[in-house]
């Protein structure tokens, strides 16, 4: 990440007119930044999509498009959006300000620009832009980059939406007591190559992690985004996990170490999808029967012998390629009636 | 034509925050664009473009402020608010007219 604390931030200076984009570029470059400038708002925007800028300085009474134009493209763009923007204007009137903080922007200065002024200025918004980016990446970090979109686009709300999709349980069998025969480095060291692994396979095929618990994970797919092949999806995710797991062995293997087995279980349908927990500290993930079963499923698992089951619903949603194995209907805790269980073959290897 | 047609504290100030040399230039570039707009101005007229003399109006107050130019830029901001009826007359003829002594002005100062 670029440092914009103190300086060295790259700046954008838009103006129509030389004089005070000579005089702007000067001063911000006294303060140790580095300035690119533009004559009219088009401009602007072409250079800020080619582009990454830390702040723009923008004039608003601008040939081709003006400065108000500008703070309006900038706000529908979900790319740009964040792209903090000091209004530098000498035009008469208050309603100027007010429109200007109305679409958008951080802050507004009157030109002449004060020097002393203009380095506040610049130095408050770099500096907020700076606390954005790291809860932007936060973000990123703990949660999945649709559910990061999700809530950039939409905000953040608890509760829930109905939508359609597939839910993938998974764990390591017999997690416990390999993790007593061996330290707690080599089991983080496991399971975060484990997780990259399943994550990679998981993204890959359009789902997100819904939730991590031990050597145990919950993935979505169809939410927040639709996805019209969930269940496929979901399935082939499955494949590749289990696939992954066996190359992920075999580098075990090598090492002199045990080998991990994992168990998924698949369930696909209807089910609340969205935010829980408080305005503090929440989740995305979805709940409803068609979770509960998932989890079943994946129990399941260890009692079939075999590493992927699924269910009517999401074997329904599967093409002809993917061969599938009926078990028969089977009792599963929590539901009443036996329920319709098949077996996705495992890739032979 | 009494006061003198720039504020010296402004100039110096200008100076002081961005360097002799480059305050140089800066009129240099001053002195080069202004004639423009004062064409401009008078073409926008013409052409009753009012958003055109708004604009250039507009800039050249602007600029006039930036070195202390303080009757040009009063002109100037009479023209941006009152719009193409407020060019009409003398009123551009006076506008350059005191443009030429801010232009003397700053190039007596700042003679390279």
């Amino acid at each position: 990440m670029r440092e914009v604390g103190t300086g060295g931030a790259r700046l954008l200076v838009v103006d129509d007119n030389k004089v005070n984009r000579l005089l702007l570029t000067r001063n911000l470059e006294l303060m140790g930044h580095r300035v690119a400038t533009a004559e009219n708002g088009r401009m602007a925007l072409d250079m800020l999509r080619r582009e990454p800028f830390d702040l723009m300085l923008l004039d608003l009474e601008m040939p081709e498009m003006n400065g108000f134009e500008v703070l309006e493209q900038l706000g529908r763009d979900l790319a740009l959006r964040d792209v903090p923007v000091v209004v530098t204007s000498s035009l008469e009137g208050l309603d100027n300000v007010v429109r200007s903080i109305e679409l958008g922007a951080e802050d507004y200065l009157t030109k002449p620009v004060n020097v002393v002024l203009l380095k506040a200025r610049v130095g408050a918004s770099l500096e907020k832009k700076r606390l954005r980016d790291q809860q932007k990446e936060l973000v990123r970090r703990f949660a999945t980059p649709e559910v990061a979109q999700d809530l950039q686009q939409s905000g953040f709300a608890l509760g829930g939406k109905h939508v359609r999709g597939s839910v993938l349980f998974s764990d390591i069998r017999d997690f416990t007591p390999l993790m007593e025969s061996q330290s707690p480095e080599e089991t983080i060291e496991l399971l975060n190559t484990y997780y990259t692994l399943m994550f990679d396979a998981i993204g890959g095929h359009g789902g997100i992690v819904s939730q991590i618990a031990g050597d145990g994970l919950m993935a979505l797919f169809g939410a927040p985004m639709p996805l019209p092949s969930h269940a496929e999806s979901a399935v082939r995710t499955a494949l590749e996990m289990v696939d992954l797991v066996e190359l992920f062995n075999a580098e075990r293997k090598v090492a002199g170490k045990t080998p991990i087995r994992i168990g998924v279980g698949v369930a696909s349908g209807e089910m609340v999808a969205g935010y829980t927990g408080t305005q503090d500290r929440a989740t995305y993930t979805c709940i409803g029967d068609t979770v509960n079963l998932a989890a079943r499923l994946e129990t399941q698992t260890k009692v079939a012998g075999r590493p992927i089951l699924i269910d009517l619903a999401t074997r329904e949603g599967l093409p002809a390629s993917i061969a599938v194995e009926p078990l028969g209907p089977v009792a599963i805790r929590g539901k009443a009636a036996p329920v319709d269980v098949f077996a996705v073959a495992a890739p032979s290897r | 034509m009494s006061a003198l047609p720039i504020d010296l504290g402004t100039l110096r100030e200008l100076e002081a925050t961005a360097g002799a040399d480059f305050v140089r230039e800066l009129v240099a570039t001053f002195l080069a664009e202004a004639p423009q707009m004062l064409d401009g101005l008078r073409e926008a007229l013409a052409g009753s473009d009012a958003e055109r003399f708004r604009r250039t109006a507009h800039s050249l107050k602007s600029n006039a402020n930036t070195f202390g130019a303080t009757a040009l830029a009063v002109m100037a901001k009479q023209l941006e608010l009152g719009g193409l009826d407020s060019g009409r007359g003398a009123a551009l003829d006076a506008l350059a007219g005191e443009y030429a002594r801010v232009a003397k002005a700053l190039s007596e100062s700042h003679r390279a």
